[in-house]
């Protein structure tokens, strides 16, 4: 039977992470992952996982022992954010290309300057071309499970490739929330006995990792990292069916409510979705017709999926919790608008900037949202490609 | 040379899956400056042994002591180091010549 628990985002993350069994941690804590971490080691402590607990001196050192770890064919978990994942830069590419499963979770925060510690998605968002798979979670019941669906597919053998699971830092990693957990042996059963890594590091059997790879060779590893995203694909929703058989909670790589009779969708991520969802059911009771589209999983970008869901619409917002000065738009708007250059009609896109260094999106903000899209419907006119919204003029 | 393989023929993850295969690398095409030992001159006392950057200098022994002084062309890269430190100037660096 399902156990009901009260928890945070960051605790979410621990228990997962204790269920899911995992042979080494290797993290330093940061505001506002901190809670992840503190609990993890007392499980350690206390024996109530069999893991080695390597407490680190940076982050660029947690995901470099993350890799070793790794390469060993263990299970391996780490987490971070903002600043911490900056430092992380380096190695995020070569725990990718190593095909390293590493599991990692992301309290999301701006990054500096100025230093602020609360939510948006600069972070990740900046390490989107790493390699890594990303997925941003909406509630805290969607991180505990988005944790143990990560592990299932980075250690797939035909994935092999870490994961973020992002969730929106203090909104939901300090929010507490009723989580419905599964069993130990539930969670051990849904997962791969252990991580499928084909060369793990054996003293009887010596190879060399991540060898220099010159104009003739390089090339043909980027491919194959390619080809794993593709792979993802296919592997994420088989993972997110076996979750639903076991757990009832079916998630997708998107999410889309109202589209069907809507000409105006809304495109969004992580904990702002709820706020979307809210604001589009209040504005249907007024007869105002809005869709919505949550973007779970980011990285690979779900293509068909969202080529499908937006078939014939009219005007497409895209909302960045990120700003990219001196580009087009944010990430998400981005990619949007290069999913929709073929598309035949094609919409209105633009995009919406908002929430940086944790300024709130209200209910208020997410109507203004609904109505400026239904606004360029009406007119067909796209006044500013950025809006930005929440910030004093 | 044998064509290379494809990215579908290569281990995943940048392994080289056989150990020592970086002796398969012959550096000695790299070399712009080609070290020669002059044997009259050279007293074997290892100075370019000890300072070759890519063990490069042979040793020929006989009854435990050196006989003979030599470089390795497979692999020595060229880079003058024993040249600088040997006490006798018994190597000189000269112009590879091609063809």
């Amino acid at each position: 039977m399902a156990k009901v628990i009260g928890l945070t985002g960051d605790e979410a993350v621990a228990y997962a992470v204790k269920q899911c069994d995992v042979d080494v941690i290797a993290a330093y804590p940061i505001t506002p992952q901190t809670v992840m971490v503190e609990r993890l080691s007392d499980y350690v402590a206390d024996g109530e996982i069999d893991a080695e607990f390597v407490p680190v001196e940076s982050e660029h050192s947690a995901l470099s022992v993350c890799v070793g770890a790794s390469l060993t064919g263990a299970r391996v978990f780490t987490a971070t954010c903002s600043q911490g994942l900056a430092l992380m830069h380096e190695i995020l590419y070569i725990a990718s290309a190593l095909r390293c499963p590493i599991v990692m979770a992301i309290a999301n925060r701006a990054l500096s300057a100025p230093i602020n510690i609360h939510c948006d998605h600069s972070d990740t968002l900046g390490s989107r071309d790493s390699g890594w798979i990303q997925i941003y979670t909406e509630n805290v019941q969607e991180v505990y499970d988005s944790i143990i669906e990560a592990f299932r597919i980075s250690e797939d053998k035909r994935v092999l490739l870490p994961t973020m699971v992002c969730l929106d830092g203090f909104i939901l990693s300090h929010c507490m929330e009723r989580v419905e957990t599964l069993e130990d042996a539930e969670v051990k059963g849904f997962l791969l006995p252990k991580p499928e890594y084909p060369y793990p590091i054996d003293p009887e059997r010596p190879m060399t990792y991540g060898p220099v790879a010159l104009p003739d060779f390089y090339f043909e590893f980027k491919r194959q990292q390619e080809e794993a995203m593709k792979n993802a694909r296919s592997v994420i929703r088989e993972v997110n069916d076996a979750f639903a058989k076991l757990s009832g909670r079916k998630y997708d790589v998107i999410r889309a409510d109202f589209i069907e009779d809507s000409d105006v969708v809304i495109m969004c991520m992580g904990s702002a979705v709820g706020t979307m969802r809210h604001a589009v059911r209040e504005l249907r009771k007024e007869g105002l017709k809005v869709g919505l589209i949550k973007v779970r999983v980011y990285r690979p970008f779900p293509e068909e999926e969202l080529r499908k869901a937006l078939e014939d619409k009219k005007v497409v917002i895209a909302m960045d919790r990120a700003c990219s000065p001196g580009a087009m738009g944010g990430p998400l708007y981005e990619d949007v608008c290069s999913l929709l250059y073929d598309a035949e009609p094609k919409p209105k896109v633009a995009n919406v900037v908002y929430g940086l260094g944790g300024r709130d999106l209200t209910p208020s903000d997410a109507k203004g949202i609904c109505k400026y899209a239904l606004e360029i419907l009406k007119t067909g006119i796209v006044k500013e490609r950025i809006k930005f919204v929440g910030v004093r003029e | 040379m044998s064509k290379k393989p494809g990215w579908r023929e290569i281990p995943i993850g940048t392994v080289l899956t056989e150990a020592g295969s970086s002796v398969k690398l012959k550096t000695g095409s790299w070399r712009a400056y080609r070290p020669i030992i002059d044997h009259t001159k050279c007293v074997r006392c290892l100075m370019c042994w000890l300072f070759c950057p890519d063990f490069s200098v042979k040793i020929s022994e006989k009854e435990g002591k050196v006989e003979r002084v030599d470089i390795d062309y497979d692999y020595c890269k060229g880079c003058g180091i024993c040249a600088e430190v040997c006490p006798t100037k018994a190597i000189r660096m000269e112009p590879e010549v091609s063809g």
